[in-house]
């Protein structure tokens, strides 16, 4: 491997949540346009230290290595990203590769995200539809409006914009800025928009769009660039004006 | 502790959350049925999320004349007509509803300046009939099922189960399905689950391919798991390459048939090897071949026929771009705004993972393995007044395993030997929209409940599965899993994808058995109880290999061409012998494969031709009706209807003698297919570096564009001396 091209890696490895964290370093042969995960697809199929010591292959979660369902999010080189997407040549040596810090560690670089999907459910991220019966067509959208939606409707709960987030952390129930962007996707749907109090009254509590400290990373953060910091703002405006409207009417 | 849902009523068991098992998830939970739903992943991350393009549906807001049943003769010529009709009949005609049922869910679907769905051309047809979101309408419309599934899981409907993987199913005295062993892959502990009927939805096997467009769980496990319990596996051959995609060592990631159907065109440099970059070389100095040699339908001929075409332009020709494998796909002569937002998803693919920008370069790309045809073989009913089938009917989507379904890329019957782009999206759901209300109305009409069974029939099976896991745990040995699915992946690819040798495929045959011994040779360096990676993929690695040997020996059997499976050797369509779905049943000597008949009762065979206008190609069919008078087809033989009396077998006693004749017999009758691959002759193609090189000496092709490796590996002499056949004792009738 001398007078060959090789990566360095340096990975954070943790049995379980319970266990010590301990860092492992891997060197592998270059190959050009590598991603990170090609990288870990090699280690597993020679699990062997780069001092020659045999090791478990590390544990991490993938799915469609395209960047769409948000899976292999981790830290590299401490920056939060999918590592399908994230490319050796644009990393400096040696790459280090760490689970995300605001969520539980399963195992090595896999993290519980749970509390994403449950935060899904307390705001109602869904469209009430009366049921899946022939209706005929659903409501007519203008096509501005639906570009606009669309940037929403990505969001694939990858888990970026939470890590990025000063104000998200193991002690804080902050709902965060993925589950505030989903608000405002299901409340500017025309049938959505008939139970957006609901959704708003699930973001405006102590945990709720308030908690947001305006840092703006969490815009920054997210692969898929959607206008978080944008849905931040109009939802803290919409809860303000639904709490006011609450208040006259002696709610 | 794990809850299940109610047990005091009947319920369903569903296994994969992409669109095919939230469809029926949902249906099955507004029939008042409680679901226990099983994934690997967080539904949301599910395989459909890499969908693209687009969904059909024959709405016809375009003022083209568009209809339903346009789309079903689509879809079966398309196929090849290898598909049963009733059931595509079902899927097209449903294809509006289930549109406008995802648009009342908030799929985000572009629009027109009406404020109506939009929609666009894609390939095999000629009509605007795709409905799209961006170019990520897989991933939209996955997130809207998903997003109901929740509501009914906050509503107590549904239950689920991630990060478990299914193991096997567990049958009664009677062979009924009554549930499911399944393991918790943090905790691993492993686990029954009763239920009075279970719906796989398990997607495809792209992964014995390793490098596909398909994400890594789509292993085909499951579906492997209960071929090896009995269910049919059927016409596993039918692999569907997808024409577009870019190369990459891990994945092969897609660029979807919408840039075509935005406009996009394909074309090589007419001069070979030509140094320039694409955007430098003039209009005159380009080949765009797809146009040239097919004027109706261009660039957006079905996929068989791009990838066949894209293939010889390389492989054979040398026409490639920078003389590499690769053609290029152009955007550049497009409306830069209009392609962002109708195809911004894959422009942004190209550029993070090329790092060029496809709006002013072209893009390079090469077919990559991409879609099953094939699956698990399931049952319909035909509705004879509609010619579509009879929702409701449990026995529709049901695999010959009572109680036991199978809905989407996991099973077989829309696409017959060649998929549409499109139609993959729609048959999940419609397939899932009608098998939600049969399996209600089968879990409630059992005579008895799932909870009357004994414990021990659950515990056995349990237990079963445990051994079997114990044993791979204490596993000593040298080979690396990993490593031996690579190998396994890269002999597929060579071998079993666009261009098909039978003795290449006997070769791969006898590297699959090769790999079944080492794979009981592997050293599990990680035999920890928590959240294990290794030990489970050891373990649909040999799923894997069960199901590689199926799509492997049908290919070898079907001596013909027909939509995606095309031989040199046996270049044209013979309708007289292989006009059937193949059926591989597992047994421990390997797949015994046996023919069933076609269901043709709506539109008869003929031959296909792109080149011209559908209408034209009908006015050819008189020539194949040769063929088409030696179809033994019954008027009955619906599946459902007549039970299995109905099918007829096709195999029985055939001799090898026998099907030589045939094949020489149909091979002067079927001609004219204007699919060819290329003007040479068969045995000009032999030495092509995709495939293997000569008899004696098999080797795996240097075909680096797939497998991103340059080292070519070697089989085994002995084993390719050896090869295992399927003529004679294995192409028996199952009944």
């Amino acid at each position: 491997m001398s007078d060959q091209k090789t990566i360095v890696l340096k990975i954070k490895r943790r049995a379980d949540q319970e266990s010590p964290a301990y860092w492992e370093e891997f060197e592998i042969p270059y190959r050009p346009a590598m991603n990170v995960i090609s990288c870990l697809m090699e280690i597993r199929k020679n699990p062997v230290t780069r001092d020659g010591k045999a090791t478990s292959a590390p544990v991490w979660e993938m799915n469609c290595l395209e960047n769409v369902c948000g899976s292999c999010t981790m830290l590299m080189n401490g920056k939060v990203g999918q590592s399908c997407a994230t490319l050796v040549d644009n990393l400096t040596q040696p790459i280090s590769l760490e689970p995300m810090s605001k969520f539980p560690t399963i195992k090595d670089l896999a993290v519980d995200r749970s509390r994403m999907f449950a935060n899904l459910k307390k705001i109602r991220a869904w469209i009430p539809i009366d049921g899946t019966y022939d209706l005929g067509p659903g409501p007519r959208i203008a096509e501005r409006d639906r570009q606009e939606a669309y940037e929403f409707a990505r969001c694939m709960t990858c888990g970026s914009c939470l890590e990025a987030c000063p104000q998200v952390s193991e002690h804080s129930n902050f709902i965060g800025p993925a589950a505030i962007g989903q608000v405002r996707l299901f409340n500017s749907h025309p049938t959505g928009a008939m139970t957006k109090e609901e959704r708003l009254e699930a973001i405006s509590g102590a945990d709720g769009v308030t908690s947001c400290g305006n840092a703006q990373n969490c815009v920054k953060a997210c692969p898929k660039q959607i206008p978080l910091t944008e849905a931040i703002a109009e939802m803290n405006r919409d809860v303000t004006l639904y709490k006011f409207k609450q208040f006259f009417r002696g709610k | 502790m794990v809850t299940v849902a109610s047990n005091t009523k009947p319920k369903v068991i569903v296994v994969g959350g992409g669109l095919a098992g939230l469809m029926t998830t949902i249906q099955i939970a507004e029939a008042g049925v409680p679901v226990d739903l099983f994934s690997f992943v967080p539904v949301k991350r599910s395989h459909s999320v890499c969908a693209q393009g687009g969904i059909n549906g024959a709405v016809n807001t375009k003022g083209e004349g568009d209809s339903p049943y346009e789309h079903l003769d689509d879809t079966i010529y398309g196929g090849d007509f290898l598909a049963n009709q009733s059931p595509v009949k079902h899927m097209c005609d449903h294809a509006p509803g289930i549109i406008n049922l995802l648009d009342r869910m908030g799929v985000m679907f572009n629009r027109t300046g009406e404020g109506l769905l939009d929609f666009r051309r894609f390939g095999g047809t000629q009509y605007h009939r795709t409905a799209y979101a961006g170019a990520t309408t897989g991933q939209q419309l996955l997130y809207a099922l998903d997003e109901q599934t929740r509501r009914h899981e906050v509503e107590g409907k549904v239950v689920k189960h991630e990060f478990w993987e299914f193991l096997g199913i567990v049958k009664d005295d009677d062979g009924a399905c009554k549930g499911i062993i399944a393991q918790d892959l943090r905790t691993m502990m492993i686990q029954e689950f009763r239920a009075d009927a279970v719906v796989l939805a398990t997607g495809g096997p792209g992964i014995i391919y390793n490098r596909s467009t398909n994400s890594v769980m789509n292993t085909g496990t499951a579906a492997s798991a209960v071929y090896q319990q009995g269910a049919k596996y059927a016409n596993g051959e039918f692999i569907q390459v997808h024409p577009t995609a870019i190369p990459g060592m891990d994945k092969l990631r897609l660029m979807s048939e919408s840039a075509r159907g935005e406009g996009g065109r394909v074309w090589v440099p007419r001069t070979p090897g030509d140094k320039r970059r694409g955007e430098a070389i003039p209009e005159a100095e380009r080949f765009y071949f797809l146009e040239e040699k097919y004027p109706a339908y261009g660039n957006l001929v079905p996929r068989d026929i791009a990838t066949r075409e894209i293939f010889a332009m390389c492989v054979d020709e040398k026409m490639g771009v920078f003389g590499e494998n690769q053609v290029y796909l152009d955007l550049t002569h497009l409306d830069k705004k209009q392609i962002d937002i109708k195809l911004g998803g894959i422009l942004e693919i190209y550029e993070k993972f090329i790092g060029e920008d496809p709006r002013t370069t072209p893009m390079r790309i090469f077919p990559a393995v991409h879609y099953s045809m094939g699956g698990l073989w399931v049952d319909f009913v035909k509705d004879n007044t509609s010619g579509g089938l009879v929702v409701g009917d449990p026995r529709n989507q049901m695999t010959n395993i009572m109680g036991l379904y199978a809905v989407g890329e996991c099973e077989y019957q829309y696409h017959g030997a060649n998929r549409l782009g499109a139609n993959s999206l729609l048959s999940c759901l419609t397939a899932g929209q009608m098998t939600g209300p049969g399996v209600a109305t089968y879990v409630k009409h059992l005579p008895k409940s799932v909870d009357d069974l004994p414990a021990s029939l659950f515990e056995r099976e349990k237990k079963v599965r445990q051994v079997q896991y114990e044993k791979l745990a204490a596993s000593v040995g040298t080979e690396n899993p990993y490593k031996l699915h690579e190998e396994l992946g890269d002999v597929m690819t060579a071998n079993v994808t666009v261009v098909r040798y039978n003795d290449r495929l006997k070769a791969t045959d006898a590297k699959i058995q090769e790999l079944q011994e080492r794979v009981e040779r592997v050293s599990i360096a990680d035999n920890s109880s928590w959240t294990n990676q290794l030990i489970p993929f050891t373990r649909q690695l040999k799923n894997m290999l069960h199901l590689s040997r199926a799509v492997t020996l049908g290919a070898l059997a079907r001596d013909e061409s027909r939509g995606a499976h095309y031989k040199p050797d046996f270049p044209k369509r013979d309708d007289a012998r292989f006009l059937k779905s193949t059926i591989a049943e597992w047994t421990s000597d390997g797949p015994k494969l046996s023919y069933e008949d076609v269901d043709t009762s709506l539109i008869k065979p003929r031959l296909r031709n792109y080149a011209a206008e559908k209408n034209e190609s009908e006015t050819a069919a008189p020539e194949a009706e040769s063929v088409k008078e030696k179809l033994v087809v019954s008027t009955n033989t619906s599946h459902g209807t007549n039970g299995a009396n109905g099918k007829e077998s096709f195999g029985t006693g055939l001799t090898g003698a026998t099907r030589q004749e045939m094949q020489i017999a149909a091979g002067a009758d079927a001609n004219g297919s204007g699919d060819q691959l290329s003007t040479r002759p068969p045995e000009a193609r032999r030495d092509s570096p995709y495939s293997l090189g000569a008899k004696e000496e098999i080797r795996i092709a240097d075909d680096n564009w797939l497998t991103g490796a340059n080292d070519a590996a070697d089989a085994d002499p002995a084993k390719a001396s050896n090869p295992v056949s399927v003529e004679g004792e294995k192409l028996v009738s199952t009944r």
